[in-house]
């Protein structure tokens, strides 16, 4: 066993771990956070995407002791004070889903996205999504989704 | 899925990753960006007992541009994208890791995790081939640097010693008169390189006077075209010198694309690549 200590949402966890727990059954076996999915679980399909210091990441590809130090935002982490996040907003108002399943990976993938890029076109918000795959052959709805948090993000800060 | 059992090493300098690696041996495997490593353990194709993992080695990070591009082996893919300096100075680099994987995989993976696992089917490969750079990689008996002509040996083999880890890849800057393009046909799922091909081509007075193209993915391993360099060199175009670019080469045919449409396929992307290398060089 091996002792990390992980920052998950603003939180800071200590727990003993096998050197061989992937980041994605830490944080919803031994944190109970399962909105972060397992989907395909060959670093595809993109449900499990999370944020490690910044970043996206798929976490079925990346071990817990490698997050040892690191900050993690998962998609519990977004909403502030029980106010949804304007990717979670945007969803919910373009019916960005049909069975969810894909979307908290989708909605990580996309605030790396809109974190980069605040101004996608359609086209570089496919490309930004490439990694998340939906099943429900939900991506038009997916993009309107990202188009509308983009443009509720950049109103919500001053040029 | 879940690897099998192994020991973590995160060491914080190359000296210490190295005295594990003698340590352990042939038990050890470097874990770079882990985006080939664990999938892999995951799917039980690898078991290594003791994982060594150099991701806490900051030196081996970041882009030095100085006369050469210097790459450290462990700066990833994201980074070597949207790198402003390499998009001047070395440009294919650049454009051919935004074809790679998807922007997670860009987030973790590595240049010197990619080109250890020599995967026939990675992209870099291709390129480093045709800009004739160099691996650097220590050991415990020092430092050397391996021509990429010399590295990639066989099918996820290199010439890298169980002991040895890589340092830096060094690539020179493209001046004027100097031309780089990497194309490729990439699956449509995985993307991966179905055929990849680097071009890089240096004009002399309105003539060629040197001319690399590597391909990918159609072989066990990455290998230059000497055939289509040699044709460019005597005066052929990108169409005449690549009509037979297929011809003689190991080509491995699976259920995506067979032998046969794979050899097509090389020289209809080496053209590719040739011509936009020339367009460049000339530009």
């Amino acid at each position: 066993m091996t002792t990390i200590t992980v920052t998950v949402n603003g939180k800071s966890y200590t727990r003993d771990v096998e050197p061989r727990t992937l980041l994605v059954h830490f944080l919803r076996e031994h944190l109970n956070l399962t909105g972060t999915h397992i989907g395909c679980d060959t670093s595809q399909c993109g449900a499990c995407v999370v944020h490690i210091d910044g970043k996206s990441a798929k976490s079925c590809t990346v071990l817990a002791v490698q997050a040892d130090g690191a900050s993690v935002t998962t998609i519990e982490g977004l909403a502030e004070n029980g106010t949804l996040h304007p990717l979670q907003e945007g969803f919910w108002e373009k019916h960005g889903l049909q069975c969810g399943f894909c979307t908290p990976g989708m909605i990580m993938s996309a605030a790396d996205l809109l974190a980069q890029n605040p101004n996608p076109s359609e086209e570089e918000i496919r490309h930004g999504l490439e990694g998340n795959l939906c099943r429900c052959t939900g991506y038009e709805n997916i993009v309107r989704a990202v188009r509308y948090a983009a443009e509720k993000m950049r109103a919500e800060q001053p040029a | 899925m879940i690897p099998s059992s192994f020991e973590y090493h995160a060491p914080t300098s190359v000296a210490e990753a190295l005295s594990l690696l003698q340590q352990y041996g042939d038990e050890a495997k470097i874990l770079a960006g882990g985006h080939s490593l664990l999938p892999a353990m995951k799917l039980r194709l690898a078991a290594p007992g003791v994982l060594i993992d150099i991701n806490k080695i900051a030196e081996l990070r970041g882009v030095v541009i100085n006369g050469n591009v210097n790459i450290g082996s462990m700066t990833t893919w994201a980074t070597l994208e949207h790198h402003d300096g390499l998009r001047s100075a070395c440009g294919v680099l650049p454009e051919a890791v935004a074809m790679i994987g998807d922007i997670q995989v860009r987030n973790r993976g590595t240049i010197g995790g990619s080109l250890a696992h020599a995967d026939p089917a990675a992209d870099t490969p291709a390129v480093v081939l045709a800009l004739d750079g160099q691996i650097r990689a220590q050991g415990p008996g020092g430092e050397r640097t391996i021509a990429a002509g010399d590295f990639f040996t066989d099918m996820l083999s290199t010439a890298l010693e169980p002991t040895e880890l890589i340092t830096a890849v060094i690539l020179p800057t493209l001046g004027k008169g100097e031309g780089a393009a990497y194309v490729k046909f990439p699956h449509p799922a995985s993307g991966y390189a179905i055929v990849g091909v680097a071009a890089y081509v240096k004009m002399d007075g309105g003539s060629v006077s040197t001319c690399r193209v590597a391909v990918t993915g159609a072989g066990p391993k990455a290998v230059r075209l000497t055939d289509v360099e040699q044709a460019v060199l005597g005066g052929a175009d990108a169409a005449a010198a690549t009509a037979n670019a297929g011809a003689g080469l190991d080509i491995l045919g699976d259920i995506h694309a067979g032998e046969e449409y794979r050899r097509a396929m090389v020289a209809v992307y080496a053209k590719r690549a040739l011509q936009k290398a020339m367009e460049r060089a000339s530009g």
